[in-house]
């Protein structure tokens, strides 16, 4: 069994380990730094953090400003409210003059559960991916999140990072160098290729399991760079393998599922578990999942349907 | 501010404007209305007030001049161009393909341009930001934030506003070109009171009241900028000053001129331009 943890404690934390050797980076807060965990860093920086209020949209134009003067601004809030409150400001003041901003965004998806649906950022990816200059990461594990962290502060550009709140099985071991642009392969398989991000993970791989026993030998792949894509290995899982299904706690237009499709279409079927085409509600996130389908069993279902 | 001085910024000034109606007229786009009542603040900062080298346009130590007003780009860049940051000659390529000199202003496109805006209210953040920078790394610089007073009703300036009553950034100074139109309507038949001095002492700031076409008035307000205080400049202007038909004129925000009323508005110009001689 793989240990349960939440993503979203280690963000904290890594800004803290971050912060200590770069005295660039400046972390930009609307209010929320309890919740997005980065509290911590303002305890330890309070030089280089701010609280500009319940104001996102003034947070983009700030840390936009940051990063003009040489500053690498992290600005952290929940996903539904960056990009959702300040896409504006991040198409024109971060992606249009390409400066070096970071938009950490936790509570993404269903899993913010019982807040319910205005919470819920299920377009998050979709908007932040159709954007030119940006790069979109969405972890899984806890050390997938720290090095993807570390990598987007590394990287010259504006990142959008998609970080979990559930608790999620970890993968990874210290050992994982974390790249932008490359998937990892977390099960061989030859019969189908399931591919997920961040808390779907954990499902998908559930699911090779239930499938294992089935007969169908599924790939299973981790995909936390959702642009750039790995595309080498969305290609090779459409030569070596019959289908592709993803999941993803998102949408399913506009995230990982069109993003793969745009990839391979028409070379094999691909399938997607995703919120299709309404708004969630309260709820645990467990309860969610399952009345939503983001589970294995319709992973599992999708799978057949694939190669059927 | 001594007598020539003034002579000089005028003539400047005159140059500015016939830019804005020779590029209008030769590319058939741009909005003159918003460019002309921003001409003489921009002329002062760029000729007479600001920290800038054209040959070192990206010099660390240089102050910076944000024009949230996007669309006023065909002054903006006539001043640029006048100022030396690029060739005059390559006003003709605006709002062309392939120009450097975009409709809305793109950040460092061409040199001097320092903010990307066109979707208007984001500039006051940014140079938020861009002064909280340089105060955190104990630099002088100077930023200069122009927004309209149309671009006021924008959310975003407030927030910007909110955080400047906290934070009293005397590096970070706003100048509200308030040329009392808008796009479809007079400002004050949309948003109501213009009292902006009122509102923004109401959030602290110090606001400073100016005739925004007079060089020794402008002078004068920008010496009242006081340390440790967030400061405001509000300028009374003129939308379409400086060519008699357009002034005050709602529907020139963004028209186009025909050949008469170009040659009109040429020889009015020139008149004033002959009086400066």
């Amino acid at each position: 069994m793989h240990k349960l943890v939440a993503p979203r404690d280690v963000f904290g934390s890594t800004l803290v380990e971050i912060g200590r050797v770069n005295e660039r980076l400046f972390v930009v807060n609307a209010d929320l730094s309890a919740a997005t965990k980065t509290d911590k860093f303002s305890i330890e920086f309070p030089d280089r953090f701010i609280n500009v209020g319940i104001c996102e949209q003034n947070m983009a134009g700030v840390a936009a400003g940051l990063a003009r003067v040489g500053f690498i601004p992290v600005m952290s809030t929940f996903a539904c409210f960056a990009p959702g409150r300040c896409y504006d400001q991040i198409r024109q003041s971060i992606a249009y003059t390409n400066l070096n901003v970071k938009i950490a965004s936790t509570h993404p998806g269903l899993a913010v559960g019982v807040d319910g649906a205005t919470h819920q950022s299920l377009d998050d990816l979709a908007l932040m991916r159709a954007l030119p200059n940006m790069t979109v990461l969405a972890p899984s594990d806890q050390v997938q999140t720290r090095k993807a962290v570390l990598k987007a502060v590394e990287h010259e550009g504006p990142v959008y990072l998609r970080i979990g709140r559930m608790e999620c099985p970890v993968f990874f071991g210290e050992e994982m160098e974390f790249e932008i642009g490359k998937a990892y392969v977390l099960r061989e398989g030859t019969d189908v290729t399931l591919i997920a991000h961040g808390s779907m993970v954990g499902v998908i791989y559930e699911a090779a399991q239930i499938l294992a026993e089935k007969g169908i030998q599924a790939r299973v792949i981790d995909m936390p760079s959702i642009k750039p894509l790995d595309r080498e290995a969305i290609r090779q899982a459409a030569e070596e393998t019959k289908a592709i299904v993803t999941a993803e706690d998102h949408f399913l237009y506009g995230g990982l599922y069109s993003a793969v499709c745009e990839v391979v279409a028409g070379l094999v079927p691909v399938r997607g578990v995703a919120v299709r085409d309404r708004f969630g509600e309260s709820g645990t996130a467990a309860e969610l999942y399952e009345k939503y389908g983001l589970t294995s069993d319709n992973v599992v279902a999708e799978v057949f349907h694939a190669l059927a | 501010m001594n007598e020539s001085t003034v002579a000089q910024l005028k003539k400047t000034a005159l140059q500015v404007r016939l830019d804005c109606i020779n590029i209008q007229r030769l590319v058939g786009s741009g909005h003159l209305g918003g460019s002309l009542s921003a001409v003489e603040l921009l002329v002062y900062l760029y000729f007479y007030r600001m920290r800038i080298d054209p040959q070192d346009p990206w010099a660390e130590e240089r102050d910076i001049f944000i024009l949230s007003k996007g669309h006023a780009s065909l002054g903006y860049y006539s001043v640029l161009a006048r100022r030396g940051f690029f060739p005059v000659e390559e006003l003709k390529t605006y709002r062309r393909i392939n120009s450097r000199l975009q409709g809305h202003t793109q950040m460092d496109s061409a040199p001097g341009i320092e903010c990307s805006s066109g979707s208007l209210g984001q500039g006051l953040s940014f140079g938020l930001g861009m002064a909280l920078g340089y105060k955190k790394q104990g630099r002088p610089n100077q930023v200069y934030v122009m927004v309209g007073d149309g671009e006021l009703q924008e959310g975003q300036i407030w927030e910007a506003v909110i955080l400047q009553s906290r934070l009293r950034l005397d590096n970070l100074i706003l100048i509200i070109d308030q040329n009392h139109l808008q796009l479809d309507d007079y400002v004050q038949n949309v948003a109501g009171d213009e009292n902006y001095l009122e509102r923004f002492r109401a959030f602290g700031f110090h606001a400073i009241g100016v005739d925004g076409h007079d060089f020794r008035a402008i002078d004068r307000a920008f010496q009242e900028l006081q340390p440790g205080r967030a400061n405001v400049i509000v300028a009374d202007t003129v939308k379409g000053k400086g060519i008699s038909f357009m002034e005050n004129e709602i529907p020139w925000h963004a028209k186009k001129l025909s050949a008469e009323e170009y040659e009109a508005a040429l020889t009015e110009l020139k008149k004033e331009e002959a009086s400066y001689a």
